[in-house]
């Protein structure tokens, strides 16, 4: 019973906030400005995500170090991104550049 | 809304080619997520209804971190709302176009709102010139996302056993590699950078709130600086925008 308030109100909750500007939509207008800044939410997000991701991989402390192979696995992807523009090369790229680095740290080359 | 069956059929499959990339980071993400569920004491049949109910990946994985805390649902709820509520910000992005829609085809797009779904169908609904089809192209991106997503839990849930030390293989790294993919498209103008780095710094410093409320204040940080830059650079020059 536990599990099935938990899957219900999760599914509710997700649903509602991605669901409920929509019926709304027709009595609130957005103005010139918000819609210009929200051109920025994609970048802003995903940067939100991505950063604490490569620097702080266990979740407890930052690791700003060569020694952090999210760190510099993430590097070399966005590097990858940034003079590719390919989003698929970017992604297998890049995880075969953190299994590369991995590998020379776990192996004592560094 | 009058269009021909082929050209849904073309923006259906359109939208499935644009996600194919994002997939292959979602996939080893959707795996463990199905690996890890049992021993936060999650059921299967609560582990499939994550995937197929919520269908929402980093407030899955969060929940069973509380879950193998011992959090009480009303907080692993609660939770949810602030980790999802940047989605609230993708349909007000979304929201000029979806709002031209039939009831039904919003409330299918606003359940498979993912980040993906979202970060790939924004570049087509905002692309210069209207396609009258672009709600097939954000059906396909999604319906791709959620069979693949139910289909790497099933893998998880079944495989969990004899792939135990999975969460150290670093296969988490599909997921980060992915979403700076997703970031491309935005690396073009100052406005967008300084939108990246005050987030990502924001993100950093507000890392320590509890129940992920660092990623929403980092994501209204980084609008903010955005909309500034963008002011500035207004002011300085007039030039027209690039639309990448």
């Amino acid at each position: 019973m536990e599990t099935f308030y938990l899957v219900g109100t999760m599914a509710l909750v997700t649903f509602l906030i991605r669901y409920l500007l929509l019926p709304l939509s027709g009595r609130i207008e957005l103005s010139g400005g918000l819609q210009r800044a929200l051109r920025y939410v994609p970048p802003a997000v995903l940067t939100a995500i991505v950063v604490p991701f490569a620097l702080i991989p266990d979740g407890r402390e930052l690791q700003f170090s060569l020694s952090n192979p999210y760190l510099v696995g993430a590097g070399l992807t966005l590097a990858i991104g940034w003079l590719s523009r390919h989003l698929l090369l970017t992604i297998v790229g890049g995880m075969v550049c953190f299994w590369g680095w991995r590998a020379v740290l776990t192996l004592g080359w560094i | 809304m009058a269009t021909n069956r082929p050209s849904r059929r073309r923006s259906f499959y359109e939208g499935m080619r644009d996600t194919l990339p994002l997939i292959i980071g979602a996939i080893p993400f959707g795996i463990i997520f199905g690996t890890l569920a049992g021993g936060a004491g999650l059921s299967p049949a609560g582990t499939m209804g994550m995937s197929l109910f919520v269908f929402a990946g980093s407030a899955q994985f969060v929940a069973l971190g509380m879950l193998a805390n011992g959090a009480a649902w009303p907080l692993i709820a609660l939770t949810t709302l602030v980790v999802n509520f940047r989605h609230l910000l993708y349909t007000a992005t979304l929201l000029p176009y979806l709002q031209r829609l039939p009831r039904k085809w919003q409330i299918a797009l606003a359940f498979g709102l993912t980040d993906e779904t979202f970060a790939v169908a924004v570049r087509r609904w905002q692309a210069p010139g209207t396609r009258a089809d672009d709600h097939w192209y954000q059906l396909g991106s999604m319906l791709f996302m959620y069979v693949n997503w139910n289909l790497c839990t099933i893998v998880g849930l079944v495989a969990g056993r004899l792939l135990a030390d999975i969460a150290a293989w670093g296969l988490d790294f599909a997921m980060l590699a992915a979403f700076i993919g997703m970031l491309i498209p935005y690396l073009k103008d100052r406005p967008n950078y300084c939108a990246m780095l005050a987030a990502g710094a924001s993100a950093i410093v507000f890392h320590g709130l509890p129940h992920k409320l660092g990623l929403l204040a980092a994501s209204l940080i980084g609008v903010a600086a955005g909309m500034l830059a963008e002011r500035c650079s207004s002011t300085t020059a007039e030039n027209p925008r690039l639309e990448g």
